[in-house]
């Protein structure tokens, strides 16, 4: 029974994300892509969350706590990029 | 290590002293600390007279390397003896005369000194070792001191040129020798030159390398004694110092093929081949060095042509002579006439070409040059040399009574009896021995006259010297007086070297026609009787006579014919050609591109793999122990497929930067649902750090450069596709060939038992295959300070500021 939900969670996520990389690919303006990205990543979370009840085993949540952070520097690196043009400031007073 | 030993050893000791004695004796030629040394091992030499004359053979072995059968073994035999008395006589004299004609302030005593000492010892060694590896060895030692030697004035651009051909085809010719060798020892089983010439047999003679083998040594005896074709650099060596000439080029290094030719003969002589090279091609040389010799206007170079042809002679005297053993015993020494020639003109051309040498090097000394156009009169400054030179010249041309003539008579004698010895289809042929050998003797008779007289009479002309020209210090032309003196005296006494020196070489060089204690009688007379020789001998005489009265009027004949046929211009050649070749060739393949050396590197990794796989049958496809596919799997592998196809196709770099982080991420899911949770996770970090650093290097591009798709080229696709193919094939084949069963049951059973973990992975890493996580911990040390030195050192910048 369980095996049958987390089937269809994992095709209806998989749907998502398809349609997210479509907006990925085709997204007009960088922050599109970017928003979508950060999507993506929550969505492989899940991916990797269902599969984990497939498998039956406790290792991969790690990877969804990474998976996570990840996606969260990655989204706020990209901000800092489109909003200021660099990523790293450099501070040239302590030099 | 024995005194025989020694005496080979101490001209190398000798010569490190050199450099010592010349820098803290400056105010004595350096020569006379080197003049004991060879007269004292002439005299050591003559001491083994009594013993060869008795064909007793002094052997001595110093172990050297015995695993590999090469030992430091020295014999002297009556060949050996021979070459022996040669070098270190004239050894003798060539040093007492260079003392006289190298300044004492102007030359490089030391070097000179030293390279000639090297060159006095290679070339001991080549006579007197028995063991072939030995004797490569000092083989190549005397083209290499010879080297030095020719290249002695090495300021001047001619000398270097000489240096270098005669280094070039010398040292070709020593390597095609060690191949011989080696073939010799493949067919023998040993590098003892006495126990390969005693292990000689019908069998050894139907050898499938026998041929082979004498080729290749009779390449390096030919390109040393500079016979045909290989007698151009010889010529070119003259632009060594006279003392050299004299010594290396007419009496001792250019004999060493002759002495190579004579030591084999007992062993290849009875083949036709041996018979036909070496007399052919001896011949070819007396002929083509006689005939170039009259067109030369340089002294040296007349007498470096004179030495191609003598050497010539020689050899096919030892060529013709090694027929000889096709015959089981001669009562009257009727067909080993020839070897008795060759050895007796070994002996004599030592001589009076020493002399000659030194001779022109005292016209040199005395006037500024050596060209005869500029020189005539010289007859009553130099009164003595005149002499010298006729003595010499006249012995060349084979005229009584020097000894010349004796040599030439028998060397007639022998190309006569040629056709009487029914061998190798000669009835036909032979009839050309002794006509080439007539005609190159009226040419040779023709030079000979013209070094004589063209020098030293007609008119004088002063002002084209550059000195006023005088007689010589008397210390120079005590050399010369000696071996002219030899000349003259062997005419007189021929039978002082029979029995002593000819007789026991012959015993070497022809060693089966010998049984037990007999020993050869060779009697040298100078009157046959109206022999056939004899009216040959009159012949030359009458025609060269014309020839050298009339040589302005068929002068002409050299301008239409040699240039054209010169072997200089088809060596400068092939050097050239060699470089032009081999520099387009690598400019072709080397062309500073990556992307060419890529598709070298992929396509050879194409082909072989291919064919190996091709050749070997190895491509095997095995499904029984695969394990079943899901859906997962099948969609994770289409969206890693989409998107490497989708880089190639991108439109801009950053699409694909992007895509390949997607692919990086498929990646690390295949790892979840293959249950590597430390990949996963590693892979997932590592993707998203070089994804921001292939970001950095994108936004640092230049601005100019305009976004395109990538090119399409067809040997790039055939080579992707070839590749991806290969790989695919290869770990197909290399699935269904499993042959063991893996290891991991071992970890899987003791990771926590005697590593104390529960994360295999880890305790792999950590425990039980620590070593490499060690290194890999290096390679990241390395790559983070690589990257932090080549951001913060820029040691061409700070340069600049």
């Amino acid at each position: 029974m369980l095996e049958i939900v987390v089937n269809i969670a994992l095709l209806v996520i998989a749907i998502a994300m398809v349609c997210l990389i479509y907006r990925v690919i085709k997204g007009p303006t960088m922050p599109d892509r970017v928003i979508a990205l950060d999507a993506i990543g929550i969505n492989l979370v899940a991916i990797i969350a269902l599969v984990s009840i497939m498998l039956k085993t406790s290792a991969f949540l790690d990877i969804i706590l990474l998976v996570a952070i990840l996606a969260f520097i990655g989204t706020v690196t990209f901000s800092k990029y489109l909003e200021k043009g660099v990523i790293v400031e450099h501070d040239r007073r302590n030099r | 290590m024995s005194l025989l030993h020694w005496a080979i050893v101490s001209p190398f000791i000798f010569a490190i002293m050199v450099p010592i004695v010349y820098k803290y004796f400056r105010k004595i030629h350096t020569g006379w600390f080197i003049l004991p040394l060879p007269i004292l091992l002439f005299s050591y030499f003559l001491s083994f007279l009594s013993n060869t004359r008795e064909n007793q053979v002094t052997s001595e072995t110093l172990t050297w390397i015995p695993s590999l059968g090469i030992d430091f073994t020295v014999k002297v035999d009556g060949l050996g003896l021979l070459f022996t008395l040669l070098i270190t006589g004239i050894g003798s004299l060539v040093v007492l005369y260079s003392i006289y004609y190298l300044g004492k302030n102007k030359e490089k005593l030391n070097t000179f000194y030293t390279y000639l000492l090297l060159f006095m010892g290679a070339m001991l060694g080549v006579v007197l070792s028995d063991n072939l590896i030995v004797l490569y060895l000092f083989w190549e030692l005397t083209s290499f001191s010879s080297f030095f030697l020719i290249g002695f004035w090495y300021d001047r651009e001619k000398s270097r040129y000489g240096a270098q051909k005669s280094m070039l085809i010398t040292v070709f010719g020593g390597l095609c020798m060690l191949g011989g060798i080696i073939l010799l020892y493949l067919m023998t089983g040993t590098y003892r030159l006495s126990e390969i010439i005693s292990l000689v047999s019908p069998e050894l003679f139907e050898h499938y390398l026998f041929i082979p083998a004498m080729i290749f040594i009779l390449l390096g005896a030919f390109t040393k004694s500079a016979q045909f074709p290989f007698h151009i650099w010889l010529p070119d060596a003259m632009e060594a110092p006279t003392p050299v000439s004299a010594y290396l080029h007419s009496a001792t290094m250019v004999k060493a093929g002759i002495y190579l030719v004579a030591r084999f003969t007992p062993f290849f002589g009875e083949s036709p081949v041996w018979f036909w090279l070496v007399s052919g091609v001896g011949l070819l040389t007396l002929f083509w060095g006689s005939f170039n010799a009259v067109k030369q206007t340089d002294l040296k170079s007349i007498l470096a042509f004179s030495t191609v042809s003598q050497l010539g002679m020689i050899m096919s005297l030892l060529g013709v002579g090694s027929a000889a053993l096709h015959f089981e015993s001669i009562p009257d020494s009727y067909f080993t006439v020839a070897t008795t020639a060759a050895i007796f003109h070994l002996f004599n051309h030592a001589t009076f070409k020493g002399s000659l040498f030194m001779v022109v090097g005292i016209i040199d000394h005395e006037t500024g040059t050596r060209d005869i156009r500029k020189l005539g009169g010289l007859m009553t400054f130099m009164p003595i040399t005149f002499t010298l030179s006729i003595i010499g010249a006249f012995s060349m041309a084979g005229l009584p009574p020097f000894n010349g003539f004796l040599s030439k008579e028998m060397f007639f004698t022998g190309m006569v009896r040629v056709q009487e010895m029914g061998l190798f289809n000669l009835e036909t042929w032979g009839i050309l021995f002794p006509i080439i050998a007539w005609i190159a003797s009226i040419f040779t008779f023709v030079y000979s006259m013209v070094l004589v007289f063209k020098p030293f009479t007609g008119k004088y002309q002063p002002e084209k010297l550059e000195k006023k020209p005088h007689e010589a210090p008397l210390g120079m032309l005590i050399s010369p007086i000696i071996l002219a003196s030899l000349v003259i005296i062997i005419f007189f006494f021929p039978d002082l070297l029979s029995e002593s020196i000819i007789a026991p070489a012959m015993a070497s060089i022809l060693p089966s026609l010998l049984s037990g204690t007999e020993t050869f009688h060779v009697h040298i007379s100078a009157w046959h009787g109206f022999t056939i020789e004899l009216f040959m001998t009159i012949g030359v005489v009458a025609l060269g006579t014309i020839l050298f009265l009339t040589r302005e009027k068929w002068k002409q004949v050299y301008n239409i014919f040699p240039e054209k046929l010169a072997f200089n211009r088809l060596y400068n050649g092939l050097i050239e050609s060699s470089q032009r070749l081999s520099h387009t060739f690598t400019n072709m393949y080397m062309n500073g591109s990556i992307r060419s050396y890529l598709i070298y590197i992929f396509a050879f990794f194409t082909v072989i793999l291919a064919t190996t796989l091709a050749v070997k049958d190895a491509f095997t496809v095995n499904t029984t122990n695969l394990a079943p596919i899901g859906v997962y799997e099948v969609l994770l592998s289409l969206l890693i497929v989409i998107g490497c196809i989708a880089i190639l196709f991108a439109k801009s770099r950053l699409t694909s930067i992007i895509l390949l982080g997607a692919v990086g991420y498929t990646v690390s899911l295949f790892y979840v649902l293959f249950r590597a949770p430390d990949l996963a996770l590693t892979q997932l970090v590592i993707e998203t750090v070089s994804v921001a650093l292939f970001l950095l290097c994108f936004y640092h591009l230049p601005k100019k450069r305009n976004e395109e798709r990538i090119r399409f080229k067809l040997t790039n696709l055939l080579i992707s596709i070839g590749v991806g193919t290969m790989v695919t094939l290869i770990a197909l084949s290399a699935h269904s060939n499993k042959l063991f069963d893996s290891i991991s049951q071992y970890y899987v059973e003791n990771t926590y038992t005697e590593a104390a973990g529960k994360n295999m992975v880890n305790v792999i890493l950590v425990d039980f295959r620590g070593f490499d996580t060690m290194f890999e911990i290096t390679v990241l040390a390395i790559a983070a300070i690589g990257i932090f030195s080549m951001i913060r050192l820029r040691l061409a910048g700070r340069k600049e500021r």
